[in-house]
């Protein structure tokens, strides 16, 4: 056996899950996908007492359009159902995008939207995904819940603002603005393989073509997913043009970020790719946005 | 709650089995000690290599990161289950011994149950297509080169089949 023992509960409803976790939430890992964690497991780098498997929570599995015209997305639904789900194409064409370079199909069928984000690796690209979207978590525990936006969520590495006896039931993205583009960049050795470096860029334009808001968040360069606040308010007023775009990349990689080296990729080359995609993503998402104008 | 065992009924290639097993227990181990099925390889154990690949309800995952109690109520389908009988094989099966797409064979049922239901979704993808959908299978004898090819001689075999 490559795990360590541990007990063992598959809750067939969300309260009993939340029931479990209020009871035995330090001692508890809560299983949703498993991508990350089974293999944690058989390396018994984590030797958890009891397995919570939120396997059997149907009612996490879904896809819908929120009230206020934006998505909603159940934590338990998988990364292939995103890939496949036409409303996700429509509502947040971001995410629709970024899919397909979450690791590979056969993870794809089995990891969570809510397992990537609560295990919070800067390498992964829903997290930086949820910051650049603006998204909301809604954390139950037994008897309360909670809003948390994906930049107080998210704390450092594989660390999140969730208490042991909180799960992470439902993402909630804000519906698209008018004139809104945006690109998914990413550099990896191997299609599927974690980034050494990506980008998710949106930009949203005035009625005018001038850049209103742009935001641009990468992933791999530091503990969180990382947003260049600085060099998007360069971009504001802006029309995107190929002077804005080199001193907002300028900016990006030189001053906001602080990427480590590994094995791969020194923390210069990984700023100079950071620059890179910082062009591509921009010229991609304003070309998108002028589109989508007339 | 203990930490004995649960009782899982499995259906694999058709066959319904039930047993009593650890919930630590994977996948595959599940499928290579409890049932016998030892063309399901195992590489790394920890959901890299692809050699594990079996199909979950028809949709290709990694065995050695999913738990045996995990398939419980599920159909699995593993690389036994592939050919319509012992005398035969199945199209890509056909096509990867054609094709020389393996050496060693280690990593082969972790291919063919992987591009199985990718043929099956995209009859006719290009070598860009192929070359994203094996991206998560490691072979070290071959060079990926001849299981393209494979892969190309399988779609276009099986559109010929279509048309006639």
């Amino acid at each position: 056996m490559k795990p360590a023992p541990f007990e063992y509960q598959a809750p067939d409803s969300l309260e009993a899950a939340l029931d479990v976790l209020a009871r035995h939430g330090g001692d508890a890992k809560v299983l949703a996908g498993g991508q990350s964690l089974i293999p944690v497991l058989n390396f018994r780098l984590a030797q958890p007492a009891l397995l919570v498997d939120l396997n059997k929570l149907a009612e996490l599995s879904f896809i819908r359009r929120g009230e206020d015209g934006g998505l909603r997305i159940g934590a338990m639904t998988r990364h292939r159902s995103l890939e496949r789900d036409p409303l996700v194409r429509e509502a947040a064409p971001l995410l629709a995008e970024t899919v397909p370079w979450i690791a590979h199909p056969q993870i794809r069928n089995r990891g969570t939207a809510g397992g990537s984000l609560a295990h919070a690796d800067p390498a992964a690209e829903l997290p930086a995904i949820a910051v650049a979207l603006r998204a909301r978590f809604l954390l139950r525990k037994a008897g309360g819940e909670r809003w948390v936006t994906a930049a107080d969520f998210f704390q450092g590495l594989f660390t999140t603002a969730l208490e042991p006896e909180e799960l992470l039931v439902e993402i909630a993205l804000p519906p698209m603005p008018e004139r809104t583009g945006w690109s998914f960049q990413e550099i990896a050795r191997r299609h599927g393989d974690y980034a050494t470096v990506g980008i998710a860029a949106q930009v949203t334009l005035e009625e005018d073509g001038r850049c209103r808001e742009a935001r641009l968040v990468y992933l791999s360069v530091g503990q969180t997913p990382v947003e260049a606040r600085a060099a998007a308010a360069l971009l504001a007023g802006t029309d995107l043009g190929p002077e804005a775009v080199r001193a907002a990349a300028e900016t990006a990689s030189r001053e906001e970020m602080n990427p480590t080296g590994d094995v791969h990729a020194t923390p210069e080359f990984k700023r100079h790719l950071a620059r890179v995609l910082t062009g591509r993503a921009l010229r991609s998402a304003a070309e998108r946005a002028r589109q989508g104008r007339s | 709650m203990s930490s004995g065992t649960y009782d899982v009924s499995v259906t694999v290639n058709g066959e319904r089995h039930q047993r009593a097993v650890e919930p630590r227990l994977l996948l595959s181990d599940f499928l290579r000690h409890d049932l016998g099925l030892t063309g399901t390889h195992v590489g790394c154990e920890h959901g890299v290599c692809g050699a594990c690949t079996v199909l979950l309800d028809g949709e290709p995952v990694r065995s050695c990161i999913l738990l045996a109690v995990q398939a419980d109520g599920h159909a699995v389908t593993t690389v036994e289950g592939l050919a319509p009988g012992p005398e035969s094989l199945h199209p890509l099966q056909e096509a990867f011994w054609e094709c020389h797409g393996l050496q060693c064979g280690f990593c082969t049922p972790g291919f063919l149950m992987t591009l199985v239901p990718f043929l099956e979704e995209n009859p006719d993808p290009s070598e860009l297509e192929i070359r994203q959908a094996l991206s998560g299978n490691l072979c070290r004898c071959t060079g990926y080169q001849h299981i393209v090819d494979s892969v190309l001689l399988a779609a276009a075999k099986g559109r010929e089949a279509k048309q006639s």
